[in-house]
């Protein structure tokens, strides 16, 4: 079986003396899209946030193309091909779309994604392009936040709720955009409340419950009943 | 004619005045920490320029090209062995910390300078004007220090909004958590902004020497000045900035014009009314 | 109907401390009787560094007022009891409340334009408005201009027949102005105020959406820090017997010596100023003749505290030890506790 791309390894995660992941292990092969689900409070958004280092961990804990990175600050990881998409968008309010998605692409790392590309992925953002970015609908600024990410050509990308406030035939197309990303040589993790979404879009689920994996398994296999009884604990 | 005389001059070392601020504000904007020691940085630019020009005998106006580089390698080692250590949520430890900063250069610059009064000259220039118009004179040097500050402003608004570099400082000012998602590093981003800054700030400092008696004590006011042009300005605007700065020194110079020992005074007050009518400044940014 | 919760303040630490603190006072009334005159004017000046800096204390640690311009209302104060004894006629010792009472009506207008700035603008606003006070008094030929005055014989005498009574006088009056000071702050920090102001500092948004009036409390208390800060200012000037703008002003004297005090001693602790001007004092004794270097070695003492030791000599030894010199804690006993169930 061929190395993982991404592999997280007992991580355990703490806010202050809370501890919110406890012996988490979890795989991204290259290519694959795996979902994250659980209920609000579960850990989804601290696990991505500690691959992508804004939480620091044990550095053997997360190991991304081989290599320890669980220590690694947020700036550096970035550089490594690993980008966040945080939860609720998180636009840069004083810069334009354009100015947005350019700012992504700040490393200058190599790859597909560059901002014609990105605009054809996301056709709207081009007629937009100048606007300041909170001018834009929560579905605009959603494409404008998954496209800044894109700018740094990821072989791994990390989606913390994407379809949180938005209406569902908006979700729908965001979602749409997805097989696209993949194609172009990204892996995903996306954490995602929307259930019914998540089991469409991934390969593998990881179900997770009080910080703790309680599911996991190839998306196909996984019945209604496990998903349930993982999702809010048996 | 006298009124129009004394308004130029006041528009003249407004410009003066917005520089102090620009600095100011660019760090404000940047990383939300205010420089209380900005003024005495001024004073050591001035200083430095002193040593440059005393070792190598060149005119002080070509100092700037050394000393402006020696304060941005300053405001780069600063920010990233002190200052950075003081961000955060608690307002307390910068404002002490530069507040400790300043009282430490004052009185290093006293130690190492004496309190004698000092003085660059910059040669004819100083004295050189020319008439605009029949009973208007311009002091060649006051108009080189204000058509330079206004490029310097016009060169800050460049660099913020039209390159890479000022994007990432607008990015770090409005998230510093998630710029950070973008591969910049704070502390470098931080440390860039303090080193553009007291570049600014060298370009002042050898102005005021070149115009001015100067002796390590009067930091304190080049701060307030370059304050008061900034709330008067409005926060978020450089060609703000440049206003409240225009209207400081003109107030002074009516100030100045009425009664000598009013002129400060005449500025403070300025500065007060513009706080009590019009709080948000006359300029401020308008958020979308 | 009894309450079913009863408030605590004091622990076995602050009663300790506070009977210490009762006798050093004794000790301390008495100075007069064991004290030479020299001894006599330096602990007036540490009992008026004490109070201005746990004004400050108040201000900046309790409230998150940080004024870098409190220098002022010492100026303030000063001149109005200069003003007052000599142009009115008022006794120099009552004319030191006056001065208190004088620069809390002025306190009202400053801070309805100070409030409109906010944090490290609002520390520069108040350094402007001291400038603006300043300027102002070097402007008033009546009592020197810009070079100052000194205090009329006449006036001096009008305090006691004898230089060694107005000595004491001053001295008992600087004693009596520290222990008021301290009183005042330690009650209102008992009070509901108090309480208010503790929740502003430690998250002001919080304290607002629990019904705290955030902006009325700030405001007392910048009223009430600046009646204190002018009444020791008219005092400190007094002993003096002379005045200027550029030292009824000095945002060195003033400011500078007072935040390290503070910082040194630790911030929103009222024992820190207490300890903070003791240490200062031990310094400034070993190492006065250095002069501007005394200062650098200051600013660079109060660097290293703020960025290693925030909470300051009492914050940390609180902290590890659990101090405490005034009874300012709260708990709860609650009345079912005597009760056996």
């Amino acid at each position: 079986m061929p190395e993982p791309l991404l592999d997280v390894r007992a991580l355990d995660a703490y806010y202050g003396d809370f501890q919110a992941l406890f012996r988490v292990s979890l795989r991204v092969a290259a290519g694959e899209v795996v979902a994250v689900i659980g209920a609000n409070g579960a850990g989804k958004s601290t696990l991505l946030k500690c691959i992508a280092g804004v939480i620091p961990s044990r550095r053997d804990a997360i190991l991304f193309d081989d290599e320890p990175i669980g220590d690694a600050p947020a700036h550096t990881v970035v550089a490594r091909g690993i980008a966040l998409v945080p939860e609720g968008r998180r636009l840069f309010s004083s810069l334009s779309v354009e100015e947005n998605l350019l700012i992504g692409g700040q490393l200058g790392r190599p790859g597909p994604w560059r901002l014609s590309r990105i605009y054809e992925l996301f056709p709207t953002l081009a007629a937009r392009r100048h606007a300041p970015s909170t001018s834009l609908s929560g579905g605009e600024q959603q494409m404008v936040a998954i496209g800044r990410a894109l700018m740094s050509n990821p072989k791994l990308l990390l989606c913390d709720e994407i379809s949180l406030g938005l209406a569902p035939v908006v979700v729908r197309d965001v979602y749409a955009r997805l097989p696209a990303i993949v194609s172009e040589g990204s892996s995903l993790i996306i954490v995602e409340q929307d259930i019914v979404q998540a089991l469409k879009a991934a390969d593998h689920v990881y179900c997770l419950q009080e910080g703790r994996v309680a599911l996991a398994g190839a998306a196909a296999t996984l019945t209604r009943e496990a998903i349930s009884a993982a999702y809010f604990g048996a | 004619m006298e009124w129009a005389n004394i308004v130029i001059q006041g528009v003249l070392i407004g410009g003066l005045y917005a520089m102090f601020a620009a600095g100011l504000a660019l760090i404000f904007g940047v990383m939300r920490l205010v420089n209380i020691a900005h003024g005495d940085l001024i004073v050591l630019a001035a200083y430095i320029a002193l040593m440059t020009t005393d070792t190598l005998g060149m005119n002080p106006l070509l100092a700037i090209l050394i000393v402006a580089p020696i304060m941005a390698a300053i405001g780069y080692c600063l920010q990233r062995a002190l200052l950075n250590r003081t961000l955060g949520n608690d307002l307390l430890p910068p404002l002490l910390v530069t507040f400790g900063l300043s009282v430490i250069i004052q009185n290093a610059l006293l130690e190492l300078f004496t309190a004698d009064s000092r003085r660059l000259s910059a040669g004819a220039i100083e004295v050189a004007s020319f008439p605009l118009a029949p009973g208007i004179w311009i002091g060649v040097l006051p108009l080189l220090q204000f058509v330079v500050a206004v490029a310097v402003i016009g060169a800050l608004q460049l660099l913020f909004y039209r390159t890479a570099f000022g994007r990432a400082f607008r990015a770090t000012a409005d998230d510093q958590s998630v710029s950070q998602l973008m591969g910049l590093d704070n502390r470098h981003v931080f440390a860039l902004a303090m080193a553009l800054s007291l570049a600014v700030i060298a370009v002042a400092g050898v102005f005021i020497a070149v115009r001015t008696n100067f002796d390590p004590a009067i930091g304190p006011a080049r701060l307030i000045f370059g304050f008061e042009a900034v709330i008067i300005g409005g926060l978020g605007s450089m060609w703000g900035t440049l206003a409240g700065g225009i209207i400081l020194g003109v107030s002074q110079a009516i100030g100045a014009q009425i009664n000598p020992g009013w002129q400060l005074l005449a500025g403070h007050l300025a500065f007060l009314l513009i706080l009590a009518l019009r709080p948000e400044g006359l300029f401020p940014k308008v958020k979308g | 109907m009894t309450a079913a919760f009863k408030v605590e303040h004091a622990t076995r630490s602050s009663r300790i401390g506070m009977a210490a603190f009762a006798l050093a006072l004794l000790l301390l009334a008495a100075a007069p009787a064991w004290g030479g005159r020299d001894d006599l004017r330096l602990l007036a000046e540490i009992y008026a560094y004490v109070a201005l800096a746990s004004l400050w204390n108040l201000l900046a640690g309790y409230a998150g007022l940080v004024s870098v311009g409190q220098q002022a209302y010492v100026g303030l104060g000063a001149y109005v009891l200069f003003a007052s004894t000599i142009l009115a006629g008022v006794h120099p010792l009552l004319a030191v409340p006056v001065a208190g009472a004088i620069a809390a009506i002025v306190a009202l207008p400053v801070a309805g334009l100070m409030f409109r700035l906010r944090g490290h603008y609002f520390a520069i606003g108040t350094w402007v408005v001291a400038e603006v006070f300043r300027l102002s008094a070097s402007q008033i030929s009546a009592l020197g201009g810009g070079s100052g005055i000194s205090l009329p014989a006449s006036i001096v005498t009008a305090m006691a027949p004898s230089r060694q009574l107005r000595e004491f006088l001053i001295y008992w009056v600087a004693l009596a102005l520290m222990v008021a000071v301290l009183a005042a702050i330690v009650l209102l920090l008992r009070s509901r105020y108090g309480l208010a102001l503790t929740a502003i500092r430690d998250n002001e948004l919080a304290a607002r959406s629990s019904g705290v009036d955030v902006t009325r409390t700030k405001l007392v208390v910048y009223i009430l820090t600046a009646l204190g800060t002018a009444m020791i200012g008219a005092l400190i000037f007094l002993q003096k017997l002379r005045i200027s703008p550029d030292t009824a002003f000095s945002v060195n004297d003033w400011t500078a010596f007072v935040i390290f005090i503070t910082v040194i001693g630790g911030i929103g602790r009222v024992e820190g100023p207490i300890i903070g001007t003791i240490v200062f004092f031990l310094l400034r004794q070993t190492l006065a003749d250095l002069g501007s270097l005394y200062l650098l070695m200051l600013g660079a003492v109060a660097i290293a505290v703020m960025l290693l030791a925030p909470k300051g000599i009492w914050g940390f030894l609180a902290g590890r030890f659990g101090w405490q010199l005034f009874p300012l804690e709260r708990r709860l006993r609650f009345a079912a506790d005597a009760r056996t169930t």
